[in-house]
């Protein structure tokens, strides 16, 4: 029984990111138009998109390969398979010791690197352009990325997400510097991950300065919603992620019944809402930086997680 | 005479007489098949073997041949640790003939590969069997010279003939510092067998000097910068199917070579060992993707490659020998198993990518990535194996390049309870150094396929890229299919390092992994970090299909084919695509401003000029320009200097010779 | 002294670091003097919590000086000599800010092996906070001597200054008088180089000190 109780959580969390993912791109997209003073799209207009994409036909281009088909499918599971094992509203979930945060990163890399190798599919000069750059800052944010969880692992000892979790809340974990330190990395290679501003912007198509969407840009159909889809997948796993780790009140912890898991379940919303909203100010307030300021902004991230390693190591009471 | 050593011995002599073979009927067409036909025989014959020996929990056999020196003789031993790298040896052997079979049909001077060949399969075996310095120089010096006579097969172009002389350069340069290495351990006793030196450990000043020399000698065949420059101009240079076994497996047995001489005869190692190994090995792993990005010569860019993965492998060495020095043998297991691991998956891949290239080179005759594109098309097997291995390499789950970089993060994480100062600075920038170069291998295989096989053809011969042969391809999937089980199912793999762990780190080894539930890693504990390929793998793939099967069945699955969209202009030339090196540009400005000190010079026609503009690329290879050219133009100058010791006469050189023996008399007087 | 107070003091002490940091990465006049702000708000909010667990009235007198003085008093007369002097908005700088900041990480692991080595037996807090205010002082020696612009100069200057503070007040027993005499000669020294920003510029048209050096006769 308890083990069916475990697949349900196990499955509900994993439909739940799915579900969720557009709508944050949605609210996100809403917050920025509200704070510009436009009206802005109904928050829900990232699945009206994606159900007409997946409807529409796929045109492809003449010489496209079949890594360029295959690949939209391996970008979505991978970073799917990622985010959901991102602890939402409960903790300790049934599959959460497949992969522990080194492997989430290394997840999301194996995403990156069939689309980074999907833009080069059709032998375009933007899908190149594109391509060049992501990997240019994947290999800043990458390394950025893996330091900020030296810090956590150190401090929680332990690289499991959901040990991170309990970790974090328990009432023995004072403020940190190094923790600080991680979390304002974490948040600068969220913003490069996910392609927002100031690193790029998700929403342009002007084309010397595009990154993420110089990649996608020969996709149609289906293909597209995949990619859209695994982009906003992408999203809400460093949302979770960061609220996971820095607010983790209200996560269930495992086997909490039901109510605790109502509890989590609308804490997660909370959290999720104040993301958005947060990310959406944060875009409006700062413009984009041309290209080759982002490796200093990345390398500072990098720095950052380096440097809350470093007291971690020389200090263990830092 | 029928323990296992003997039995390998006998296959040694037979990979010998195979050479022999080879030269006798270098005349003969099918020579080559014979040749290769053999040596994949024996070198199963010797996997099965070894096998058997690692499974059953190897006892040491030993032999010893009247042959060499008269009062010791050779001596030969099999214990946990040389079974491992014969494997590896044997295994990459097997393969590399099996591919050879198909590949060697195109070599235009057989003659000249073939009895190296063998000869050079035969030298690595013994240097992994011998039990003595003697045999081990011997067998080491055979190594080397076999593989330089593979480097300058094709000796007509002068690249090669260049790669050749710094190749003898180095290796003798390398055996010098064994040789020296090897004299200091057996002492002024002049114990040369292994278990002679085992049993009377060095002092610590005599093994700090021991360390160093090991490093440079061992290093300078694995390729640890600074002393790589060889590496990158010979691996490349030698028959494909040879330059795997360079890179696969020779580098491995120098690493053997290293893992023999400081873990085993050292005795216990002190804090500041693992601070020399493992600054060596950060700078190696950065260094080594760095040079590999610059490059658009295929061969060349896999070979900086393993550049690369020597450093990771020996990252994994020095903090075994951190945790060992200061008795945390647990985490010194998982840091030396991850060391290992690593070894094993680097000639499964590095392997794989470079029969990849050699497929490439005998479809369209050409090494620089700039004339290729649109491979897959043509060529769709190779493409998929040579992706598979850009995957691995690049440190991707499921995949098998993950799950050692996975144990090495995991055993830097156990460091910060090492109590030296140095090594809490040093640990966590190799930890960072770690997470660079895996995320720059990842852009630089990007780059690798991406402009290989992907795009449109660039070049006449891309557009006529023919699929090789089938032995080629069995050779590639065999190797992809490795690939995919160490990723996936790591356990079995790892508990077969376990008996050479316990060798090496005072009976301690990773806990069992056979027996966790759904076949996972866990290398502490389960709240620590566990790792589950068979379930990753599955995740993806059944997520995927059932998208795919979603997507299908309600949704759209009309495909029609058009021109490429290209934001509205496209252009039908190929050579407006991104290149090798506009790929890499962003990288180069970001990290080659300060590691190359890359100047870019742009020079645009004046407004009317219809002439060209033009981009040049300068680059200064740091380790060269800083360290060789000083070094050589140092001994020119004194060769100069010397010079005019010929034109003395004959009372002259006799006052040399006088004076000399004098001082060396005077020294004595004073020193005693 | 429990835990929390101890965790509290650590993570302003370090936030100091955090903002010398983002003083490295800084390329535009404007945001480097409002990180300067920024700065001297962090040693405002250390000195006053020094001054509550201490128990020390007089150290909230410096806090105030700080938040007045360097808070507010000090980026906005520089933001008027920024405008008022038309000065280039971009920082010039001599070292990249990736190789810069990565001498920032170099310099924070020395100054902790320097300040934890030396001090095995001090108050765990005093420790570290004084080897949190050597590398700031650490990082503002290392601005000056990666920007080229004056005003980057004086503000690599002043945060220096705001490690020292911050190693004063974390040593307990610091009269009052020396603090007010530090920060009375800073004030001074800030004038000073407030009237020499407008010499140089009065004479070379540019803030950039290489300017000086062609005018010393050194370098012909």
């Amino acid at each position: 029984m308890a083990v069916i109780v475990d697949f349900a959580v196990q499955g509900a969390q994993m439909l739940l990111v799915l579900l969720l993912a557009p709508l944050l791109t949605g609210v996100v997209r809403k917050v920025k138009a509200r704070l510009t003073l436009r009206r802005g799209a109904s928050v829900f207009q990232p699945y009206r998109d994606l159900l007409r994409l997946m409807r529409k036909e796929v045109v492809l281009a003449e010489n496209a390969s079949w890594l360029f088909r295959a690949a939209p499918y391996l970008i979505f599971a991978s970073t799917w398979v990622a985010a959901a094992l991102v602890p939402t509203f409960a903790g300790g979930l049934v599959f959460s010791w497949t992969a522990d945060l080194i492997a989430i990163i290394s997840l999301l890399g194996f995403g990156r690197f069939f689309l980074a190798l999907a833009g080069m599919d059709i032998g375009t000069s933007f899908g190149g352009i594109g391509s060049s750059r992501e990997m240019m800052i994947a290999s800043l944010a990458e390394p950025a990325m893996m330091l900020t969880v030296f810090s956590l692992a150190l401090i929680a000892g332990s690289t499991q997400l959901s040990t991170v979790a309990a970790m974090m809340s328990s009432t023995e974990m004072g403020l940190r510097v190094s923790l600080g330190m991680a979390l304002v990395a974490l948040i600068m290679v969220a913003i490069a991950e996910n392609a927002r501003i100031p690193v790029d912007n998700p929403a342009t198509h002007l084309e010397l300065t595009m990154v993420h969407e110089a990649m996608v840009l020969e996709y149609s159909g289906r293909h597209l919603a995949l990619i859209e889809l695994a982009a906003s997948l992408k999203l809400i796993l460093y949302v979770s992620l960061i609220a996971c780790i820095f607010v983790p009140w209200g996560i269930g912890a495992p086997g909490a019944g039901p109510l605790l898991y109502a509890v989590g379940a609308v804490a997660y919303f909370g959290k999720f809402m104040i993301g958005a909203f947060l990310l959406g100010l944060f875009e409006t307030m700062v413009a984009k930086m041309r290209v080759f300021r982002v490796p200093d902004f990345l390398g500072a991230a990098l720095m950052l997680g380096l440097l809350g390693t470093l007291l971690l190591f020389v200090s263990r009471s830092l | 005479m029928t323990n296992s050593v003997s039995v390998l011995l006998l296959l040694v002599a037979a990979q010998l007489a195979t050479a022999v073979i080879a030269v006798v009927f270098s005349r003969s067409a099918s020579v080559g098949r014979l040749v290769y036909g053999l040596s994949f025989f024996i070198s199963s014959l010797a996997v099965v073997l070894l096998l058997f020996h690692l499974l059953a929990l190897g006892e040491v056999s030993r032999t010893s041949l009247p042959l060499g020196l008269p009062w010791i003789g050779a001596n030969f031993r099999l214990d946990a640790l040389s079974s491992l790298f014969l494997l590896i040896v044997d295994f990459g052997g097997a393969i590399a003939s099996l591919y050879a079979l198909g590949y060697g049909r195109h070599e235009d001077a057989p003659h000249r590969v073939l009895p190296f060949y063998a000869a050079f399969l035969a030298g690595m075996n013994l240097v992994v069997l011998a039990d003595d310095a003697f045999t081990f120089l011997l067998s080491w010096e055979l190594m080397s010279l076999t593989s330089w006579a593979l480097v300058v097969a094709h000796h007509r172009s002068e690249a090669n003939r260049k790669a050749g002389v710094i190749y003898l350069v180095m290796a003798s340069f390398g055996t010098f510092c064994l040789l020296l290495a090897f004299g200091l351990l057996a002492g002024s006793a002049g114990a040369y067998g292994f278990d002679a030196i085992r049993a009377l450990p060095p002092g610590p000043g005599i093994a700090g000097l021991v360390l160093i020399l090991a490093l440079v000698g061992a290093g300078s065949k694995a390729g640890l910068v600074p002393l790589h420059v060889w590496l990158p101009l010979a691996h490349p240079a030698a028959p494909s199917h040879v330059s795997a076994l360079m890179s696969g497996v020779m580098t491995k047995v120098a690493i053997y070579g290293f893992i023999r001489i400081v873990f085993d005869l050292l005795g216990p190692p002190a804090w500041w060992w693992s601070l020399v190994v493992l600054a060596l090995a950060g700078i190696t792993s950065v260094m080594g993707v760095l040079y590999a990005l610059m490059q658009h010569d295929i061969k060349r860019l896999l070979a900086y490659h393993t550049v690369e993965n020597v450093g990771i492998i020996f990252i994994g060495l020095g903090l075994a020998l951190a945790f060992r020095a200061y008795g945390m043998v647990g985490a010194g297991a998982l840091a030396l198993t991850a060391g290992l691991l690593h070894a094993v998956n680097h000639s499964v891949f590095k392997s794989l990518l470079f029969f990849g290239s050699g497929a490439i080179l005998t479809a369209t005759g050409e090494r620089d990535m700039e004339q290729m594109g649109g491979l897959i098309h043509r060529m769709p097997h190779t493409a998929f194996a040579f992706l598979v291995g850009s995957a691995a390499i690049s440190a991707l789950p499921p995949l098998n390049g993950f799950v050692s970089e996975w144990l090495t993060f995991q055993a830097i994480l156990l460091s910060p309870q090492l109590p030296s100062w140095g090594l809490k600075f040093l640990v966590p920038a190799t930890g960072a150094l770690l997470a660079l170069s895996a995320a720059l291998a990842a852009a630089c295989f990007v780059k690798a396929f991406g402009i290989i096989f992907l795009g449109r053809p660039r070049s006449d011969a891309a557009t006529k890229a023919r699929e090789v042969d089938r032995f080629s391809l069995a050779a590639m999937y065999a190797l992809v299919a490795f690939c995919l089980i160490i990723g996936i199912l790591p356990g079995p793999f790892i508990d077969l390092l376990a008996p050479v762990v316990k060798s090496l780190m005072l009976g301690q080894s990773m806990p069992h992994q056979s027996g966790v539930a759904w076949m996972s890693i866990v290398p502490i504990a389960e709240s620590r970090s566990s790792y589950n390929g068979l379930l990753v793998f599955l995740f993806i793939a059944v997520s995927a299909w059932l998208a795919a099967l979603a997507i299908h069945r309600f949704a759209s699955r009309a495909t029609r084919r058009g021109p490429a969209w290209d934001c509205g202009a496209p252009d039908p030339r190929p050579i407006t695509q991104y290149s090798a090196s506009s790929f890499a540009q962003p990288i180069r400005r970001v990290f080659g401003s300060l590691v190359f000190r890359a100047r870019e010079n742009v020079v645009m026609p004046p407004p009317g000029d219809l002439g060209p503009a033009r981009l040049d690329v300068a680059l200064i290879d740091p380790v060269w320009d800083g360290i060789y050219k000083p070094v050589s133009a140092g001994i020119l100058g004194l060769a100069d200097r010397l010079n005019r010791l010929q034109f003395l006469t004959i009372r002259q050189f006799l006052m040399l010779v006088f004076s000399t023996l004098v001082l060396l008399l005077l020294v004595l007087a004073i020193w005693q | 002294m429990g835990g929390f107070y101890f965790d509290v003091a650590h993570l302003f002490a370090g936030g100091l670091v955090l903002v010398s940091f983002m003083m490295l990465y800084q390329d535009r006049l404007y945001a480097l003097i409002n990180i300067y702000a920024l700065h001297a708000l962090a040693l405002t909010l250390s000195v006053a919590w020094q001054a509550y667990v201490q128990d020390a009235p007089h150290l909230f007198i410096t806090a105030v000086i700080a938040l007045g003085f360097k808070m507010l008093f000090i980026p906005l007369a520089l933001h008027t000599i920024v405008r008022r002097l038309g000065i280039h908005r971009d920082i010039e700088t001599v070292v990249g800010v990736g190789p810069t900041m990565l001498l920032g990480i170099g310099l924070v692991a020395l100054s902790m092996v320097v300040v934890l080595k030396v001090t095995p037996d001090a108050d765990a807090l005093a420790r570290e906070d004084l080897a949190f205010a050597l590398a700031v002082l650490l990082l503002g020696l290392l601005l000056m001597v990666a920007r080229r612009n004056a005003v980057g100069q004086v503000i690599g200057f002043m945060s220096m200054e705001n490690g020292l503070i911050l190693a004063a007040t974390g040593a307990r027993g610091m009269p009052l008088v020396v603090e007010i005499s530090v920060a009375f000669s800073i004030v001074v020294a800030f004038f000073v180089i407030g009237v020499f920003l407008f010499r140089i510029r009065e004479r070379f048209d540019t803030v950039d000190v290489g300017a000086l050096d062609e005018h010393r006769g050194e370098r012909g």
